[in-house]
């Protein structure tokens, strides 16, 4: 089976702050970026996990991993896994960055 | 979401919720209701809090945060009488109606209670729950002499706690020998001599047929004819499921309400589990066996395909200081049994393991229990002892690391909870764990009797070999990211001279190298503290609230809530809200708690727009800080007023407004003591008298309430500000990081607070530190509105332009 894959301009890399969330709409798909200390670029859901989450561009950053704001569940930036004793999964999708540009492949 | 509602709000109901809650955390929406007015807590600890060495705090193992957290519905002190199994709800006695799709009942046991005349005399009591604690404590006081019916385990545990507490106490025993059900008449009479020892007294083989007494109980009269004193009567003589709401709607009971392998009642999607509940014939009073049963019913409710229960044999052992022993198993030797055993009684040890089929069946042991792990394992597992030596050799000559280098992975550590040698040991080297604490909270393991403690540290200490610091294992650090307590962390940046969050987490080898939401706001704030305004703070370190400047409500929008100085306000400042609320068509204007006007559910890109066209500052609802100062009219208008309560608000909220502080911190001030602010529930509260002014700290009216204690009496409105910024200095500088001030000052003690605030220089000390501090302060809101970067970083909505 063949599946298309869009890349789609989702920012400037340079308007990405460090260490905060970067919340874009893109095929009214909420999508939070974020820009991690080491440089690199995640784009995960910009929902939590949680029965009554909400965004997760307000949360705390740290290392590869983001705490949901409102209920401090840790999770993974880079598979989207929530991580013990916690469960759950956010959905994650694939970033690249050419020159200024950062792409989200969907 | 499915509806589970559970009745019982215990130890073996939570359990089974924390299984279901690790398996599938969404699948539920669940509301517990608890008779007990309290949140779970260990029931085990009560014969610690009698015997004074733990306190009710220490002993909850789920504080109300966490049902918070897992969005439980609870209601405490509220009881269910009514199943209708037909229709699916519960009705309680409150008259509330709760529907549900699956049911759990865990409403434990109640003390079995004698059916004799004056049963129900003042001053008799069962053990079961910390109301029948604080009984005993409070008689302890006023009376001397107790009488405990029954010499089980809980009858000895509560007699040395009588003891402990100051009283003279006779255990009346019906049977020849003590625990007779787990000890052999050897170990019985060695436990006995001990005990005598210790200064309880025994009245063996006495049938107690009558409590005497006018209202208050004044004595026992026993079969023989005979009598004994007594100001407190403990009936300890065992347990009965509490059965009444199952019974009453209809629910299958025998002993206690009837499981299936499954913990499934005889009405569908009614489970139960724990000490209401009889399994195959049996009702277990001991958690290990009922944590089991929790897991099997967890796996089931949540659709897993789960291994059925079948019963379980559990092992005993006693909480008294000075005694060692442990029992599991037959007791009695028959026919077909063969014993092994040591007994010497020089030192007052002794062993006996009774074999049947080269298998262990049975096993006392007294004075040294350090075999109960090993020997309990071949007894569960029926392992072929042929060639195996039963008790090690005597004089084993390493320490506890060689012991635990010879303990075979599966060997159960944790008996309460089920956790063996490889599950601790796997957590510690997949999780990077360091300290018994983290332990405990990963595996479960210690987190109910308490008593695999020592084996768990020494289990630590052998997995980490070299790395291992026993000092460090045993204190509590300030989270899982390091093993430094706050004491040292404080003292590490005073001497290092360290001055960011990332510095201090690099010097102090964080293990997790940008720390997580509880030590990263923690450092954040003790820096600000001691660095007072040299300090920049770390924004990105704060939670969503205080990085916001905003609440965030649970739909993800936020609220906006204005300061009103002493909740005073202007006709021309009322319009100003009143006009943006209308622009930005805000759903929810209300007023809050804390005598101001709150703007609910403003979208985050209104809000530095909003808080522009106020023109007001931040009320700082949201923050780790002076929240509000409540006043009351006071001597400008009410004609009780004595004291201008308004003017010393304000001059107070403006004073200290935005300080940072370990917790939130609340003010109330009143110019008489009819005290309409509710002075005497704030952290701070001022009250007006005739020539003074009276100043309260500690107070709380949130989930502690806790009247505040009277600090000082004084004059004058400067000597109030003086008092109150060496009082909140002092509480800055001493408090742990998220403590409230009616938690710390019952930590440190009101006298120690009023004895360092009594020094006239320590007092100026304090408050120059206030004042170098309070001057780094800036207007978060206008901050925002002028700065372009903190609007987009924090505020803006993004639109991407193709790439130049
Ligand atoms: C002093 C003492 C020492 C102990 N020591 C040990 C020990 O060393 N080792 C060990 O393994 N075990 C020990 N136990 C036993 C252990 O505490 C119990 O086995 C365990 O608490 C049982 O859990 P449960 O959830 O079944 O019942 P509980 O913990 O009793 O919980 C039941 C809860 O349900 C509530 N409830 C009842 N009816 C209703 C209703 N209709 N509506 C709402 N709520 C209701 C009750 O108020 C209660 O809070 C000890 C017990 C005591 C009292
Ligand atoms: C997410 C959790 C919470 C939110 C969003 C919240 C929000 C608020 C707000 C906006 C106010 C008005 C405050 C003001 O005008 O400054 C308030 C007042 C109050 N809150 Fe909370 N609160 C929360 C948790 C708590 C907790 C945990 C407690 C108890 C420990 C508590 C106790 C109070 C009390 C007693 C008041 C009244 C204050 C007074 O009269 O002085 N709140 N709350
Ligand atoms: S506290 Fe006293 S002075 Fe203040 S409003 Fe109430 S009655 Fe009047
Ligand atoms: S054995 Fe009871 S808590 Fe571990």
């Amino acid at each position: 089976m063949i599946t298309t894959k869009t890349m789609t301009l989702a920012a400037n890399y340079s308007d990405l702050p460090v260490r905060a969330g970067y919340a874009v709409n893109i095929n009214d798909i909420e999508i939070a970026l974020f820009k991690v200390t080491n440089g690199r670029v995640y784009a995960i859901e910009n929902h939590s996990p949680h029965p009554k989450g909400g965004v997760l561009t307000e949360g705390l950053v740290s290392g590869e991993y983001v705490y949901c704001p409102v209920y401090d569940w840790k999770i993974s930036l880079v598979d989207g896994k929530v991580q013990a004793p916690d469960t759950g999964q956010v959905k994650t999708f694939q970033v690249e960055v050419e020159g200024d540009n950062v792409y989200i492949i969907i | 979401m499915k509806k589970l509602v559970m009745i019982g709000n215990g130890m073996a109901g939570v359990r089974t919720i924390e299984e279901i809650l690790k398996l599938s955390p969404n699948q539920f929406e669940i509301t517990i209701f608890g008779q007990e007015p309290h949140p779970n807590y260990n029931r085990i600890k009560l014969s610690n809090i009698l015997q004074g060495d733990a306190s009710f705090e220490e002993i909850i193992i789920n504080p109300l945060d966490w049902y918070k957290e897992n969005n439980i519905q609870l209601f405490t002190g509220e009881s269910v009488n009514k199943i209708d199994t037909e229709r699916k709800f519960v009705t309680t006695d409150q008259g509330r109606e709760v529907e549900y799709d699956d049911l759990i009942i865990a409403t434990g046991s109640n003390s079995f209670i004698l059916p004799i005349p004056g049963a129900d005399k003042m001053g008799v009591t069962g053990f079961r729950d910390i109301n029948d604690c604080e009984m005993m404590i409070k008689s302890a006081e006023e009376y001397k002499k107790a009488v405990v019916i029954g010499g089980g385990l809980l009858g000895l545990e509560a007699a040395r706690g009588l003891l402990n507490l100051g009283m003279k106490v006779d255990v009346v025993h019906l049977m020849p020998s003590l625990m007779e059900r787990q000890l052999d008449p050897i170990a019985s009479s060695l436990l006995k001599a001990e005990l005598e020892s210790q200064g309880m007294r025994f009245l063996m083989e006495n049938e107690t047929v009558e409590i005497i007494g006018d209202e208050r109980v004044a004595g026992l009269r026993f079969k023989d004819g005979s009598f004994a004193r007594a100001d407190l009567v403990v009936m300890a003589i065992g347990i009965k499921s509490n059965t009444s709401v199952a019974r009453d709607s209809g629910i299958y009971v025998n002993r206690g309400i009837v499981v299936n392998d499954f913990m499934e009642t005889s009405a569908p999607n009614v489970y139960a589990v724990g000490e209401c509940a009889e399994h195959r014939e049996i009702v277990y009073g001991l958690v290990a066996p009922l944590y089991e049963q929790g897991k099997v019913l967890a796996e089931r409710i949540c659709g897993k395909e789960a291994a059925p229960y079948e019963g379980s044999v559990t092992g005993t052992q006693l909480k008294i200081a000075g005694v060692d022993l442990y029992s599991a198993g037959e007791i009695f030797e028959d026919g077909t049994t063969k014993s092994i055993m040591v007994y010497n009684e020089f030192e007052g040890i002794y062993k006996r393991v009774l074999i049947r089929d080269n298998r262990v069946v049975g096993i006392v042991l007294y004075g040294d229990t350090k075999d109960s792990t090993r020997l309990f394992r071949m007894l569960s597992k029926k392992e072929d002892i042929t060639g195996v030596s039963i008790f090690e050799s005597q004089c084993s000559a390493e320490g506890g690391g060689g012991d635990i280098a010879s303990m075979p992975n599966d060997e159960l550590v944790c008996g309460c909870n089920g956790v063996t040698k490889g599950a601790i040991v796997e957590a510690i080297k997949t999780q990077g764990l360091t300290t018994l604490d983290q332990v405990s909270h990963c595996t479960n393991a210690g987190r109910s009797c308490g008593r695999c403690k020592p084996m768990v540290n020494d289990i630590l200490a052998y997995t980490l070999g070299d790395q291992f610091d026993a000092a460090a294992a045993q204190k509590t650090s300030i989270c899982g990211c390091t093993t430094i307590s706050r004491e040292e962390l404080i003292a590490e940046i005073k001497e290092k001279g360290l001055s960011s969050v990332k510095e201090v987490m690099n010097v102090l080898e964080w293990n997790n190298e940008e720390g997580c939401t509880k030590c990263r706001p923690a450092i954040n704030y003790y820096l600000g503290m001691i660095h007072m305004d040299e300090y920049k703070d770390d924004r990105d370190s704060r939670l969503v609230n205080e990085k916001m400047h905003a609440n965030i409500q649970k739909d993800g929008t936020y609220s906006v809530v204005p300061r009103m100085y002493g909740g005073v306000t202007t006709a021309a400042d009322l319009k100003k809200i009143a006009e943006v609320a209308e622009k930005y068509e805000v759903p929810l204007v209300k007023l809050t708690g804390g005598q101001r006007i709150g703007l609910f559910g403003v979208k985050k890109e209104d809000l530095p727009s909003m808080w522009k066209e106020l023109d007001m500052p931040s009320g700082y609802a949201y923050g780790k800080t002076l929240r509000t100062v409540k006043t009351c009219v006071g001597a400008q208008f009410c004609r009780y007023g004595t004291q201008d309560s308004m003017s010393l608000g304000i001059e107070l909220e403006k004073k200290f407004e935005r300080l940072d502080t370990p917790h939130k911190v609340k003010m109330g001030v009143s110019a008489c003591p009819r005290n309409c602010s509710e002075a005497g529930i704030k952290d701070i509260g001022f009250v007006g008298i005739d020539g003074g002014w009276e100043i309260y700290i500690a107070g709380n009216g949130g989930v502690d309430l806790r009247a505040g204690d009277l600090l000082a009496t004084v004059k004058t409105e400067a000597e109030v500000m003086e008092m109150t910024g060496a009082y909140l200095q002092y509480y800055r500088e001493n408090a742990n990081y998220l403590e409230r001030t009616s938690k710390w000052v019952e930590r440190v003690g009101l006298e120690h607070v009023k004895e360092v605030l009594a020094n006239e220089e320590t007092r100026k000390a304090l408050n120059e530190r206030m004042d170098q501090t309070l001057k780094k302060y800036i207007e978060p809101w206008n901050e925002a509105i002028e700065s372009e970067s903190i609007k987009d970083k924090y505020y803006a909505v993004h639109t991407v332009k193709a790439g130049e």
